[in-house]
């Protein structure tokens, strides 16, 4: 087991939509980090390969883009052909799926604009009853 | 107060007894999952606490997303440095995730929360609704959810059943030991896209 705690990832901001009652088109959430971390994950290709068809990568792509870290590994515009046998693609898809952590900052629903903080890497996703 | 405090989510965490049986009803719910064998899933836990069920997720190599009511137990799980992400939410207001996002959904002894009014605002049907439809949204084609929980009534056991097959599952509830008032334990077992055949409750015989 590795020692250090989770915090939110990439893979999971790629899944999340808003829940913000009403709300037609509030994927993908806006992201500004504040902070972010860097943590060791054991790399699980298989895992990887099995997660990109559930991916959005223009969106991953454009998330990556506007954190615009040198911490933020480069990866492709669109998925590569046999992905499955390309590691150099899948390291640097793990790095930026698995291993950069956001633990201060902030989402935004792109539709209702309600901000979601996100403090020492748990992000808050409570809503005001009337937007439930 | 219905939520652990900072206190009292420590002290939960910390007691010896508490953690067995969190244990032992979380693996009963990953059986229950039935997930493909030697395969790293994509996993929810809905009222991860402090992170113990999402230990034994992790256990067995799955990746996972948490979430809870309580910041407090969050950040005892965070201490603890767990593995899976962590989301402070109330699975009353619905959860927003992509469609096919998970391959798995558990819960433990979290689903009756969920029947009560706590504010004057709530609408425990509402909430069950919109819990249960956007659960249902975002699991992949065949996965399936199981809840651990202590329904008060058995007409609170129809009452989840109820809306949670409204939202489009199929499935409902697995009693183990139904004759043992100490080791009777309840689970709604749910599918997701797919007709399945509702696991068996263990017996003492
Ligand atoms: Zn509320």
């Amino acid at each position: 087991r590795s020692c250090r705690p989770r915090m939110m990832r990439l893979l999971t901001h790629n899944m999340l939509t808003s829940h913000v009652k009403g709300v037609k088109n509030g994927y993908p959430l806006i992201l500004r980090v504040g902070e972010l971390v860097v943590q060791e994950v054991e790399f699980n290709p298989d895992f990887i390969v099995r997660m990109l068809p559930r991916l959005d990568w223009p969106a991953l792509v454009q998330t990556a883009n506007s954190i615009g870290r040198p911490e933020i590994p480069a990866i492709p515009a669109t998925v590569p052909e046999q992905p499955e046998s390309n590691e150099e693609f899948l390291r640097a898809a793990h790095t930026l799926l698995l291993e950069v952590h956001i633990k201060e900052g902030e989402m935004e629903c792109p539709e209702s604009h309600k901000v979601f903080p996100i403090r020492n890497g748990i992000p808050n996703m409570l809503l005001e009853e009337e937007e439930s | 107060e219905l939520f652990y405090d900072s206190v009292e989510a420590r002290k939960y965490t910390a007691n010896t007894r508490m953690i067995e049986i969190q244990q032992q009803l979380t693996q009963r719910c990953i059986e229950l999952l039935n997930l493909p064998e030697d395969q790293t899933c994509f996993l929810l836990d809905i009222g991860c606490g402090s992170g113990l069920s999402g230990d034994e997720l992790s256990e067995l190599g799955h990746v996972w997303v948490g979430m809870d009511i309580s910041r407090d137990m969050l950040d005892v799980a965070s201490e603890r440095e767990v593995e899976g992400d962590l989301f402070h939410q109330d699975m009353g207001q619905g959860v927003g995730f992509r469609p096919g996002t998970f391959d798995g959904v558990i819960s433990v002894s979290a689903l009756q929360w969920l029947c009560n009014a706590d504010k004057r605002s709530h609408n425990p049907r509402k909430r069950l609704h919109r819990f249960f439809s956007s659960l249902y949204a975002c699991m992949s084609h065949g996965a399936r959810a199981v809840f651990q929980f202590y329904p008060e009534s058995p007409d609170q056991m129809e009452l989840v059943t109820t809306f949670a097959l409204k939202a489009g599952f199929t499935g409902g509830i697995v009693i183990d030991y139904p004759n043992s008032t100490r080791a009777k334990k309840v689970f709604l077992c749910l599918f997701a896209g797919t007709v399945g055949t509702l696991p068996s409750g263990k017996s003492e015989h």
